[in-house]
């Protein structure tokens, strides 16, 4: 019987520093199998973050830059326009994206700059030790919001999808999660969409992904995955929030 | 030898081209040349003014509070600058849009008419070249027949106002013989 | 090649493209705009890339992201544009990417003004933003020689894998003067195989290359900074410039003084000169790495009696001017800021009270 499952080339052997039961594994293994099928690897840049994932160019084997938190749209412009020929992709989180960097990421989709987003959403700093985000939920307790998240002093959740899909300029942007085969397939299907609208330089993509905080949330990572189906996706709807074709 | 001019007016009057066309002369007569604009505020509808100055040897300071000439093209650039003009300068003034003159007895004035002489050529909007070469005739500053080439060579992009602004810069040259 | 009349903001933008530098991003500001404006209308026709971002900060890191592809790339701004920035240079320095920089200053602190200032010797010179950094700052007199020190810009940042910065001011970047482009400025870019995130079949290589400024392990991030020092002390050895104007005399009062300040000395020099009095002047090319030696030997001349560093700001530079002279004569700082030019008889004046002191 031959081989049946196997690590992707575009990642590598290191250790993985991420917590029991994180799903950035997950979301590492599905862009390194895209990049696979893709067959893209030797012209791949990746774009690490500020936060979890910071070390993320530890585990993929194609090129990678290190942003500031929240700049990473700016260097992977940067990277699209001298080298269009290259592919880049942004992997960043909550507080990255929506928050210290939501200039960047609105400006860079608004300027279809084309390249991919990989959003990892989980409602909570992670890096810095579990802080309120963006996109924590109403009541949700965090460090940073220990009574749980106040909406009259910290507003609602954004919705970073709907937020970018009112942009005019044509772009690809769809919601998965990754809490359990089932949608960790659509994931994957959405994240070869998104790299293969930008092979095509058909526009910037984006595809945000529900993910989970054990350590963070105080959890395990059984509760972690009821809580996020129950809390989280009634909220951030999963689904195709933009497409190039619909002009 | 050094010398500057200043050129003032509102903005629209075309004094910073007035100045680059100036400086473009004495670039091509082989001088040292710097042109300095102002620049803010005061841009948009207000007091423009831009300094040309011109030497043998390399310009040291290229910020001049006393020049050697003024050409003022309204009223407030000439009451606000004509003080700072160095004695035994020129000042040329604009009688088309300023009433009065500049009360000193140490330095000489050129009137011209600008405005009028222009709208009896066609259009105001040459009344900037009028003046620069009237200004250039009275002071000697830059050789008028290269002026008068770059005037040419300033508008070749757009041919149909060249035999126009000829006209101007010749009827400026008449006004400061007279 | 004849000289072209140019603006000094434009003669930027050209020089860059004659360097071989078809890259370039920035925000607007005043009074550096017209870089901005000239490249908008010049890339497209060299084939060339001009993206307007969002801001001083996305333009800082796209400047990153371009230099860590390997690719020859520049933006301009000015002071408080040039502050937002600074993260995104501190981060460049510390990843080790060539990248060039232009800062037409002008005054502040915070909004300030839009006139000619020299406000940002310690942010260009000292840091900036956080952490042992060093950029290799060069201070143009005027629009040839920024145009000259632009074009060097490029391949001296990709001698020592960091940023250059050229500051300049408002009157430089407004004001026009002939300029030629010197073709033997223009060098081509080095291989940068070795480092940069190009793209592996670019390089024919199955190695990945990582652009990072993280180095977790104190160990290794004190081993990083020792690299990074090594390198500014070979600028020191190896780029320092400056030029020594009417120091052959017998001086009692030796400016120093840099950029479109030191023209105005030097009109003051001449000036006095014709009525018998000698002044000389030292005038720092480049502020980092600093003319220190220059400095201080030209203070130790025995007709020295005092040393003064004119400067438009309130008194930047002059920390260095002591740090050169060494107490060996009295050092003092004159100096107007807000785009107030100190005038060459302003400048007499100082020199004068020093030497009938």
């Amino acid at each position: 019987m031959g081989k049946t499952f196997s690590k992707p080339e575009a990642l590598s052997d290191a250790y993985t520093h991420y917590c029991p039961g994180c799903t950035h594994g997950i979301a590492h293994r599905l862009v390194a199998e895209v990049i696979d099928e893709l067959g893209i690897r030797g012209r791949t840049v990746g774009i690490a973050p500020v936060g979890c994932a910071v070390l993320a160019y530890n585990y993929f084997t194609c090129d990678f830059q290190e942003a500031a938190h929240g700049r990473a749209p700016a260097m992977a412009t940067g990277i699209k326009r001298v080298r269009p020929d290259l592919i880049a992709f942004t992997y960043q989180g909550d507080g990255d994206l929506a928050s210290i960097g939501m200039g960047e990421i609105v400006h860079a989709a608004n300027r279809g700059e084309k390249f991919t987003t990989i959003f990892i959403n989980n409602a909570v700093y992670g890096m810095t030790g579990g802080q309120m985000a963006p996109t924590t939920m109403p009541g949700q307790r965090t460090t940073t919001s220990p009574m749980g998240r106040d909406v009259t002093t910290t507003g609602m959740p954004i919705k970073m999808c709907e937020l970018l899909s009112t942009l005019e300029t044509p772009g690809y942007i769809e919601r998965q999660t990754l809490l359990n085969p089932k949608y960790i397939k659509k994931a994957k299907k959405a994240i070869k969409r998104a790299f293969e609208y930008q092979i095509a330089g058909k526009c910037y993509s984006f595809v945000e992904l529900v993910s989970i905080c054990p350590t963070n949330w105080g959890k395990t990572p059984l509760e972690s995955l009821k809580w996020a189906e129950e809390s989280l996706l009634p909220y951030y709807k999963l689904g195709e929030f933009k497409t190039p074709e619909e002009e | 030898m050094q010398k500057e001019v200043m050129f003032a007016g509102f903005g629209g009057q075309g004094i910073l081209l007035s100045a680059k066309l100036l400086a473009y002369a004495a670039m091509k007569q082989g001088l040292e040349v710097a042109w300095v604009p102002s620049y803010g505020p005061e841009m948009r509808g207000g007091t423009a003014y831009c300094t040309v100055v011109i030497s043998d040897i390399r310009i040291g300071s290229p910020i001049i509070k006393n020049p050697t000439y003024l050409v003022a093209m309204n009223r407030p650039s000439l009451e606000k600058f004509a003080p700072n003009v160095k004695p035994g300068g020129i000042v040329v003034i604009n009688s088309s849009l300023i009433p009065v003159r500049s009360e000193r007895d140490d330095i000489s004035e050129l009137l011209v008419p600008a405005n009028e002489e222009a709208i009896n050529l066609g259009t105001v909007r040459c009344a900037n070249i009028i003046v620069l070469s009237a200004f250039a005739a009275k002071s000697g500053m830059v050789d008028t027949d290269i002026l008068r080439q770059c005037v040419k060579d300033n508008f070749a992009s757009k041919k149909k106002v060249i035999p126009l602004n000829m006209k101007a810069f010749d009827r400026g040259m008449e006004i400061a013989e007279d | 090649m004849a000289k072209i009349l140019m603006k000094g903001n434009e003669a930027i933008g050209e020089a860059a493209i004659r360097a071989g530098c078809l890259n370039y991003f920035a925000y607007p500001i005043t009074p550096q705009t017209e870089v901005a404006e000239y490249m908008a209308k010049r890339m497209p026709e060299v084939n060339g890339v001009f993206v307007q971002g969002e801001s001083e900060v996305a333009v800082g890191y796209m400047i990153f992201g371009a230099a860590a592809c390997g690719e020859r790339v520049m933006t301009t701004s000015s002071s408080p544009g040039v502050s937002l920035m600074s993260e995104a240079i501190s981060y460049i320095a510390g990843a080790r990417c060539p990248a060039v920089f232009v800062n037409i200053m002008r005054g502040g602190p915070g909004l300030g003004g839009i006139l000619p200032s020299q406000g940002d010797y310690f942010q260009s010179t000292k840091g900036g933003g956080h952490g042992d950094y060093r950029l290799l700052v060069m201070a143009p007199d005027g629009v040839q020689e920024i145009v000259e020190m632009v074009m060097m810009a490029f391949p001296l940042a990709e001698k020592y894998r960091n940023p250059v910065m050229i500051v300049g001011d408002g009157l430089i970047g407004q004001m026009m003067e002939p300029v030629e482009f010197p073709d033997n400025l223009t060098v081509k870019p080095s291989n940068k195989d070795a480092w940069a995130t190009n793209g592996m079949d670019t390089r024919g290589s199955k190695e990945k290359n990582i652009v990072k400024s993280l180095y977790l392990d104190p160990e290794e991030l004190n081993n990083h900074n020792l690299t990074l020092k090594a390198q500014y002390e070979r600028m020191k050895k190896e780029e320092i410039r400056f030029e020594a104007y009417n120091t052959d005399g017998d001086y009692k009062v030796l400016i120093v003084s840099y950029g479109t300040m030191s023209r105005v000395c030097k009109t003051a020099i001449d000036n006095m000169k014709a009525k018998g009095i000698e002044t000389g002047m030292i005038r720092p090319k480049t502020l980092f790495p600093y003319p220190l030696q220059a400095v201080h030997d030209a203070a130790a001349k025995q007709s020295c009696k005092a040393v003064i560093s004119i400067e438009m700001s309130m008194g930047q530079m002059v920390e260095d001017v002591e740090r050169a002279v060494l107490g060996q004569k009295p050092v003092s700082w004159y100096g107007q800021c807000g785009g107030n030019v100190p005038s060459p008889e302003e400048v007499e004046e100082q020199v004068m009270a020093l030497i009938n002191k």
